[in-house]
């Protein structure tokens, strides 16, 4: 490839001759992101009101030991806070001990970072429109070239999912017995998207069955791969629907913890 | 209803944008409006196409700034109220007017490990494939060689690293290759060092202005970043096969 053959002129940033709003889904990207990353750090810093009867906030599920001077609820693992738990800077809260996972799996997942390099790099801002740098490493050296551990983060993702699917479960072993509330189904419906989300994973596409050329002599991996490639096509939507409802569901344990939400039993 | 194009004029460097105004009658595509002008007021205004049907992906250009082609972008669907503008392909040198010259993207196939298949299955020279083994690889055929999704990569277009990188059309056609079950060469060393995928950050713009509607990202690129993977960076996989190549 003679590189004579190619010599263009660079546009400046954010020039371009595209008509219209075209900023506009990286401004609503970056919005998006922003809002869920200030809310889920707020959140985690709590330590507080994140349990509600059987209900776990997501935010802090698994809850490995309860958080320090929280009274011991059904769902800690492991009991209470431990004294030797250091406090670096900011007091640790358990939601600090799992939330890396899911936040290691939503960083690398392909869909957030086409989209997080748009809008928070301007790597491009949108397409055909100028960019702010000139040096480029893309994702072939570091840092970024550590994207490829996103399978890693799948595995860990797909055991959150069973764990999540078990505290939906408990969400309806109320004081009483059975039953289901309000929260109940934010719970469920939490664990829906969030599957749904994570089994559409273009590493678990390519891991069950995208990595073979030939798919018609391997009958259960070629299901799994249609399956997958089904939820993949709607990966995006998935994304987006799956991060508003983990704060959502968050949200919702929280103010029924702190007595401003009434959660209302179905039966 | 008449129109005002702004039309990039000039040949190999520098260049201006020359406004022209033409009639815009219904059912007319951009590529109508440039023959027009043509013939009313621009006879030396360089242009090229062919099948005028979206099928020989000979006229690729910008038109009001986003890679398309210019005989399926119909008049209808752009707001005619300020001047339109038609430039040619950033990501390739121009030759004149609205012509880019792509012949890099020619000398980049050649690169590209060619087809190698397995021994035939039959007596007579042939090989027997499943309908369902061919199909993925049947939407990356569908590829006309229109060069859009190379003007869009911003690797191309902003970064000019058409050294190190080989661009989504070729990345869709090493996954045509690479996935095709009746091939046996294997093509990943040279996606992760010579062709450098690792470029490629996921935006989709390739995807957008595909005018086949290829799911470039998805269905190729990310497949092949995934069995750069299996190779190159994922320990537990490299354990596997060496267990495996042991039995």
């Amino acid at each position: 490839m003679a590189s004579n053959l190619v010599t263009i002129t660079r546009r400046g940033f954010g020039e371009t001759s595209r008509r219209g709003a075209w900023w506009l889904q990286s401004l609503l990207t970056f919005l998006g992101f922003a809002a869920f990353i200030v809310y889920s750090t707020w959140a985690a810093f709590q330590g507080e009101h994140y349990t509600f009867g059987p209900y776990l906030s997501p935010m802090y599920s698994p809850l490995i030991w309860e958080a320090a001077g929280q009274p011991l609820s059904t769902h800690s693992w492991l009991g209470a806070w431990p004294v030797w738990m250091p406090n670096i800077i900011l007091p640790l809260t358990p939601a600090f001990l799992i939330l890396w996972a899911p936040g290691g799996f939503r960083f690398t997942c392909y869909y957030y970072r086409g989209a997080y390099y748009k809008a928070f790099w301007a790597d491009p801002p949108a397409c055909a429109v100028g960019e702010p740098r000139h040096e480029y490493r893309g994702e072939k050296k570091f840092p970024l070239i550590l994207q490829n551990i996103h399978r890693y983060f799948l595995y860990l993702a797909l055991l959150f999912i069973v764990i999540l699917g078990y505290d939906a479960v408990v969400a309806t072993q109320f004081d009483d017995g059975f039953g289901i509330g309000v929260g109940t189904l934010v719970l469920t419906m939490n664990v829906i998207l969030l599957g749904s989300y994570t089994f559409g994973c273009h590493s678990l596409r390519h891991l069950v069955g995208g990595r073979c050329d030939t798919l018609s002599t391997r009958p259960v991996q070629h299901k799994l791969w249609q399956w997958v490639s089904k939820l993949n096509k709607r990966h995006m939507l998935f994304a987006w629907m799956s991060l508003f409802w983990v704060g959502f569901s968050d949200f919702y344990v929280r103010m029924c913890s702190m007595g401003i939400f009434t959660d209302y039993r179905i039966f | 209803m008449k129109a005002t194009f702004s039309i990039r004029r000039g040949g190999r460097e520098g260049g201006e944008m020359v406004d022209y105004q033409t009639e815009v009658t219904e059912g007319m595509v951009v590529l109508d409006a440039v023959h027009q002008i043509q013939a009313e007021s621009a006879p030396d205004l360089a242009c090229r196409w062919n099948c005028k049907a979206g099928k020989c992906g000979s006229c690729s250009a910008e038109i009001n700034g986003m890679p398309k082609l210019m005989c399926m972008t119909r008049m209808d669907t752009i707001d005619t109220s300020q001047p339109v503008t038609i430039e040619p392909m950033r990501a390739f040198p121009v030759v004149k007017d609205l012509i880019a010259d792509v012949s890099w993207n020619y000398d980049v196939k050649k690169r590209i490990k060619k087809f190698k298949p397995r021994p035939p299955d039959a007596e007579d020279g042939t090989w027997r494939m499943q309908q369902e083994d061919i199909d993925r690889v049947q939407e990356f055929r569908k590829c006309i060689e229109c060069y859009l999704c190379q003007d869009v990569c911003h690797v191309l277009r902003d970064h000019v690293k058409h050294e190190e990188f080989i661009g989504p059309r070729f990345l869709v056609y090493s996954a045509a290759l690479e996935m095709h079950p009746l091939d046996t060469e294997d093509r990943t060393e040279d996606l992760k060092d010579m062709f450098g995928i690792g470029y490629c950050n996921i935006t989709k713009c390739c995807t957008k202005v595909c005018p086949e509607h290829i799911t470039i990202t998805d269905n190729a690129i990310i497949p092949l970043k995934e069995r750069v993977v299996d190779e190159h960076y994922d320990p537990l996989a490299k354990l596997v096969r060496i267990f495996r190549k042991k039995k």
